[in-house]
């Protein structure tokens, strides 16, 4: 199994896995399908495209480092591929809004962050 | 048949000086008290975590703290929702035969034993480590989204969510051990500055020092027997990121199995203890439960139908939102709560009556749900 590049391992991308056996998307990576429990998964770059599930604006951070950036955004995305994740986002995002995503770096990481798509 | 002999809750608040052991200790010899038993009467102890003073056996710790030697001990985690699992565990564990009386306990000094970021830090930690955290999130954060989809899903305002911090704060005003003894207003709420947004600091629980404490028995010891009717779990999701639909949310599942398990319905409730974090946690909750339509839940707080007079009496202590929320004695408060009103002692505070009580927990964001049910027996 060959490992996609993702955010969370600070490359500019968003992955996901799929169950050759059923078919089951999964955002978080595993060596396993968390649905059918096969081995058999592959991996896939996201288009980075989606809408908005759900918006909350942090106002009160609990860091330092996240403290820096106040307020920001944290969203929930559903994303065309069929998973959902968590991300950064324009303020003004509403749900339903479609958006794609770029990235930005945040509190030392490197992190998505969707804007409404033109 | 088991019976919730005994309860005991200290003040929430600031308890400058007292560690976890010491909150734990002073519940758990008011809930002796309560229930007319001594330390060698208690064969099991369940506890739950301190976020303060972290350990991996911490019921030994506090079975050899307050001097006893029980034949069964260990903690429990699930977040908000341990207080009901380590109810829920008791109350088979005594069925089974296994203990005779049960201690649960909880307590900590989360407020003065630690920073408010510390505390908030350590709460976050329920998020995923890698897809989550590197985000920044909160707790509130977390239930910030939950918030902002309910709303957008049943039509329930802002305006709305402050009805429940209102609600409560109003109940604490009468408990001499609530945090908070000032009046608010929805506006008060509006005006709290944005946590995580929709939720303002008002629509948010306190961090708290204080322990709570509760005895599950095989045997009734008081005047007035209190027996556990019934109870049910549902884990759907730890994350927040792999939640289910609103509609397929756990306390849906949890209240399904224990109505069934206890042979009660919802009707037949009389007073209410809910779990309610934060103002959004409350409103969901209520309407999982069956205890308000969807949607509806704000206009019976404005009708009264929660209040002490109402026709369903909800968390008379002022709840997490106002009592306090010192970690899993937090919402162990809402319980000593229920078994005061059903057992006619909650003075100024006493409903009408208190027959059959829903008592619902919450653990992660709205991951691990408890739903029980008690009942008073005469």
């Amino acid at each position: 199994m060959s490992e996609s590049a993702e955010w969370t391992k600070g490359a500019a991308a968003i992955s996901y896995q799929r169950c050759a056996c059923c078919a089951h998307v999964q955002y978080f990576r595993r060596d396993f399908c968390a649905a059918c429990g096969s081995l058999a998964l592959t991996d896939h770059a996201a288009s980075g495209e989606g809408t908005i599930y759900a918006t909350s604006l942090v106002c009160r951070a609990a860091t330092p480092e996240t403290r820096a950036h106040v307020p920001y955004n944290i969203v929930l995305v559903d994303m065309r591929e069929g998973f959902r994740m968590m991300a950064h986002g324009d303020q003004d995002l509403a749900i339903g809004d479609v958006v794609s995503a770029r990235f930005v770096p945040f509190a030392g990481a490197t992190v998505p962050y969707f804007e409404r798509t033109r | 048949m088991t019976y919730i002999t005994g309860t005991g809750l200290t003040s929430f608040g600031r308890h400058d000086g007292r560690s976890s052991l010491d909150l734990m200790s002073m519940a758990a010899q008011l809930a002796l008290d309560d229930a007319e038993l001594t330390r060698r009467d208690i064969d099991g102890i369940l506890c739950g975590y301190s976020t303060v003073s972290p350990h991996i056996m911490l019921a030994t710790v506090f079975a050899e703290h307050f001097g006893i030697t029980p034949s069964y001990a260990h903690a429990v985690q699930v977040g908000g929702a341990t207080g009901l699992a380590m109810v829920m565990l008791a109350h088979h564990l005594v069925e089974a035969g296994v203990v005779r009386n049960m201690l649960v306990v909880a307590g900590e000094n989360r407020l003065t034993g630690q920073s408010r970021d510390a505390s908030i830090q350590a709460l976050a930690q329920v998020g995923h480590p890698d897809y989550e955290l590197p985000l920044g999130p909160t707790i509130p954060a977390y239930y910030g989204l939950v918030a902002s989809r309910y709303m957008h899903e049943h039509g329930v305002t802002e305006q709305d969510l402050a009805e429940f911090a209102v609600l409560m704060r109003k109940h604490a005003l009468d408990h001499p051990g609530a945090q908070f003894h000032e009046s608010i207003t929805v506006a008060d709420v509006m005006a709290s500055k944005p946590v995580a947004k929709p939720l303002k600091l008002l629509d948010c629980c306190p961090v708290s020092d204080g322990g709570a404490a509760i005895i599950v028995s095989r045997e009734p010891t008081g005047v007035t027997a209190v027996r556990v009717r019934g109870c049910a779990q549902a884990h759907t999701h730890q994350h927040v990121t792999a939640a289910p639909p609103l509609s397929e949310l756990g306390a849906e599942i949890a209240i399904k199995k224990a109505k069934a398990a206890a042979g009660v319905e919802i009707a037949d409730v009389d007073y209410a203890a809910v779990y309610d974090s934060f103002t959004i946690t409350l409103c969901m909750l209520l309407e999982d439960l069956g205890l308000a339509g969807r949607g509806e839940a704000a206009a019976r707080v404005r009708d009264g139908h929660f209040s002490r007079d109402g026709a369903v009496p909800l968390n008379t202590h002022g709840g997490l939102l106002s009592y306090g929320h010192c970690g899993v004695g937090g919402a162990m408060a809402h319980l000593n709560e229920a078994h005061l009103q059903m057992t006619g002692r909650a003075g100024s505070r006493q409903v009408r009556d208190a027959t059959v009580t829903l008592l619902h927990g919450d653990g992660g964001v709205l991951s691990s749900h408890v739903s029980m049910f008690w009942e008073r027996e005469r």
